[in-house]
């Protein structure tokens, strides 16, 4: 009964599900100058836009630190959005040039590390495209949703266990070896 | 006013393991956030996160009442920390940091969470969005322990001002600047100040002679003692902070010594070229100038310049130069160049103004084939007693046209073209119809979409010249063509447009087509806001810090803008911004010192490395390497907080305040911290 009536109310808005379904969590990290105040355009203009999002505010592109997004992956997101300003009109001059070159660099981690493309994006964003703040953000979300989950916590505690098992194998060859010698 | 709800009875003494304790405040913003997210769930939701000693909901947190109850707590419940989940922080960040400071903590102990504009305003599903709130409170509570006291510091404000643009809105800012007593550097890219209102004819809806309101304004400018004049100058560099700019001028060369000039015109009438036969940039290219001119009689200053694409001289090295000879002055220079003057400013005004929108970007209008087909701004010349005909309206083979048509909304509200409503042509349309009709008593249309009339004395004007006879039609002019039916018709441009109004296709024989054409950004606004670090709102003009509450100040602190350069505007708007840009500027400069966001980055020296790779990354050289201690040094006072190097650090030793790495690894844990069930 009572997921009947959660169906009913998600009905009839596309980026909404039932209570219980896994749900795209995507951390973004905006610049304030270009495309937080692009997010804020995108809310006074009432661009509806899928909830999945969750924004945290830096100075500058260039202040995301990759092992932000790392961590991000590492705690459960199934998606990590950067958005800055523009090239040429960095608030900082040259903030977002540094930001390509982690980006470009981190890909390379990250792909070795078996998480998607789609999983990780960077956009520029000016403080007037409130526009592009929504359609970045649903097409985002509509790819995280078709790829699922990444569940990255419980694959590294897969990899901890794997480790810790194998430390166990180790450490019991070395004790048999021990006695061997012994 | 309702009284606030709380959920959690602030019962719970120090949290015991160590957390500072949390106050934490769920804004409804009337229905704005209520509305849409379960205000009640999340302030719930948040009593029951660690460290949380008080969690309330309440109306509107930014009244008064709403910040009271803020420091009310911190001294009834010995709060350490603040959250305020409301709108965003570009918006009360400030508001809620002064409470909590009043509140008797440092501002710096609080963190805000926009479940407004992030959440109720773009996310439809009450659900998620209730969702996703309490998901943004919990980082925000996570990252609120770990935040520090910080002080804001405090750097002088350089006491002079520049304002860039010598228009209407430029010249009334300087003026009133400088009668304040501030030094004003005013400059302008063309030889002139008096920018488009020097055009017109009179103003609307007074019909004040143009000139005659302008000019005693510019002469004003041009002897005003704290008033440095640039003209036929330009910006090309702007470097530093709120109060401290240092901007590169650039002067480019009239090829006359300005101080030596003293507008007598007899190089003018000595030129090699006896006859004008230069397109008149002024006069819309309705006449002819020679390469050595003044753009208009009443031009400030009164100094000629040469035009380097013209002048004999300039142009080849073979020209007698008569025009020096007869100068007694000796004022003219042909081995002139452009000069570069550097001065430092606190703040900056913008007042760039606008252009008109290009009417042969639309052909089936006619301008540029039919030669009796104007722009509004033409006819302001042809009118315009010191124009090109004296005064004359009159069409290009010289006879007084007897049927005008005036086509509104040319490249305004126009999906091809620009959306926008440009707010003046209306305005200015039944100001020229009322003129032609003056100058040379013709049948009068108006081709209209929608009247808009709003502003002092305005519909009044509309009144009238409903009453002089002049016709309106109301529906878009479908095209302007040559094509006659009727031998009467030979000759004449036909204006085909459907009467919205009677429901009939009309074809309209005219002597005159005026295309009330709208205001566009300038072509180089995008540069222009590059130089001054500046945004644009997405047709162009230059984006207000906020529409409503900041008008004139922009998301640069210091730098201002005032008139059309913001967005569409009447001479009395344009003024009444540069006067409200002024006194923004002189709330700057009367309090003699800006506080600076304490955001900037420091080294912690016994984990540095002394690796450098932080060293060439700073835009601002602000960060040195100490070879005597093999470290790196960051000049505080040059920082201005981007946080690159922090990022970029190995060893982890940058630190950034405000953006703590811990602070933001808290903020992205808190996010993401229980996992989603699984399907």
């Amino acid at each position: 009964m009572g997921g009947e009536r959660v169906n009913t109310q998600a009905k009839g808005s596309p980026d909404t599900a039932p209570a219980d379904a896994w749900e795209p969590r995507i951390v973004a990290f905006f610049c304030n100058w270009c495309t937080y105040t692009a997010a804020d355009l995108a809310g006074v203009s009432r661009m509806r836009h899928a909830p999945n999002v969750r924004i945290i505010r830096v100075m500058c592109s260039g202040r995301v630190d990759p092992q932000f997004i790392l961590d991000a992956f590492a705690k459960g997101a199934d998606g990590v959005l950067i958005g800055g300003c523009h090239i040429g009109d960095c608030h900082y001059v040259e903030g977002n040039y540094k930001t390509i070159r982690r980006v470009q660099m981190l890909r390379r981690v990250l792909h070795d590390m078996g998480i998607e493309d789609d999983r990780f994006r960077l956009e520029w964003i000016s403080a007037s495209e409130g526009e592009k703040v929504k359609l970045v953000i649903n097409d985002m979300v509509t790819r995280i949703r078709a790829l699922g989950p990444l569940g990255l916590p419980q694959h590294v505690r897969d990899w901890d266990a794997e480790l810790e098992s194998l430390e166990h194998a180790v450490t019991a060859d070395a004790k048999e070896v021990g006695t061997h010698v012994g | 006013m309702p009284a606030s709800k709380e959920v959690n009875p602030p019962m719970r003494e120090q949290s015991s393991n160590g957390t500072p304790r949390v106050g934490v405040y769920v804004c409804h913003c009337g229905t704005n956030i209520a509305g849409i997210v379960d205000v009640h769930a999340v302030a719930e939701y948040a009593a029951g996160l660690p460290g949380v000693i008080v969690s309330r909901e309440y109306k509107y947190m930014c009244s008064d009442p709403g910040q009271e109850l803020i420091q009310q707590d911190i001294r009834d419940h010995r709060l350490e920390r603040i959250v305020v989940a409301s709108c965003s922080p570009l918006l009360h960040e400030h508001t809620f940091r002064h409470a909590t400071a009043e509140g008797g903590l440092n501002p710096y102990y609080f963190q805000m969470v926009n479940i407004r504009e992030n959440v109720s305003w773009v996310n439809e599903d009450p659900r998620a969005a209730t969702q996703k709130a309490k998901d943004l409170v919990r980082a925000a509570v996570a990252r609120v322990a770990f935040h520090k006291a910080l002080e804001r510091k405090q750097v002088p404000i350089h006491p002079d001002v520049l304002v860039v643009g010598g228009g209407i809105a430029g010249i009334h800012a300087a003026l009133t600047l400088a009668n304040a007593g501030k030094k004003v550097y005013l400059v302008e890219r063309e030889p002139t100040i008096g920018g488009h209102m020097a055009m017109f004819d009179k103003t609307f809806p007074t019909l004040d002679c143009a000139a005659c309101i302008l000019t005693p304004k510019m002469s004003a400018v041009k002897t005003h003692r704290n008033i440095t004049l640039w003209t036929y100058s330009e910006v090309t560099q702007v470097d530093g902070y709120v109060g401290n700019y240092t901007v590169k001028v650039k002067r480019k060369p009239r090829y006359i010594d300005e101080s030596l000039c003293v507008g007598c015109l007899a190089c003018i009438e000595a030129c090699t070229f006896k006859t004008a036969r230069f397109p008149d940039e002024f006069n819309q290219g309705l006449s002819k100038r020679k390469p050595v001119y003044i753009p208009f009689p009443q031009a400030t200053p009164q100094v000629v310049l040469f035009d380097p694409e013209s002048c004999l001289q300039l142009k080849s090295g073979k020209c007698k130069q008569s025009c020096a000879e007869a100068c007694d002055r000796k004022a003219v220079n042909f081995r002139q160049t452009a000069e570069f003057e550097e001065i430092a400013v606190g703040t900056i005004i913008l007042a760039t103004g606008f252009q008109t929108f290009d009417a042969s970007r639309l052909p089936y209008y006619g301008y540029g084939i039919y030669p009796n087909v104007y722009t509004a701004l033409e006819v302001e010349r042809l009118i315009n007693a010191s124009g090109p005909t004296g005064g004359e309206v009159t069409l290009r083979d010289g006879r007084k046209p007897k049927t005008v048509g005036i086509i509104h909304c040319v490249g305004s509200r126009d999906e091809k073209t620009n959306r926008w409503c440009s707010r003046v042509c209306c305005m200015y349309s039944l100001k020229l119809a009322h003129l032609v009709k003056e100058h040379t008593d013709a049948t009068i249309y108006n081709f209209y979409i929608d009247m808009r009339t709003p502003g002092k004395g305005y519909e009044e004007f509309y009144d009238k010249l409903l009453k002089e006879g002049v016709h309106f039609i109301r529906g878009r002019v479908a095209e302007v063509t040559d094509w006659a039916r009727t031998p009467d018709e030979e000759g004449r441009l036909m204006v085909r447009v459907e009467d919205t109004l009677v429901g009939t296709v009309r074809r309209i024989p005219l002597d005159m087509v005026v295309l009330a054409v709208g205001l566009e950004p300038r072509a180089d606004s995008q540069d222009v806001r590059r130089l001054f670090n500046i945004s644009c709102s997405t047709e162009g003009f230059f984006l207000e810090r906020h529409p409503k509450l900041a008008p004139v100040s922009t998301f640069t602190d210091g730098i201002f803008i005032a008139g059309a350069c913001q967005g569409p505007r009447d001479i009395p708007d344009a003024v009444a911004q540069a006067g409200a840009a002024a006194a923004e500027a002189m709330a700057l400069i009367d309090v003699g010192h800006v506080e600076l966001e304490p955001n900037t980055a420091y080294i912690v020296e016994e984990e540095c490395s002394g690796c450098k790779s932080c060293v060439p990354l700073c835009p601002y050289t602000a960060i040195t390497f100490n070879e005597d201690k093999k470290k790196a040094s960051i000049n505080e006072a040059v920082c201005k907080g981007c946080g690159t190097c922090v990022a970029a650090c190995p060893s982890g030793s940058i630190r950034q305040n405000l953006f703590e790495d811990e602070e933001i690894f808290s903020e992205i844990q808190g996010l993401l911290a229980p996992e989603p069930t699984r399907v």
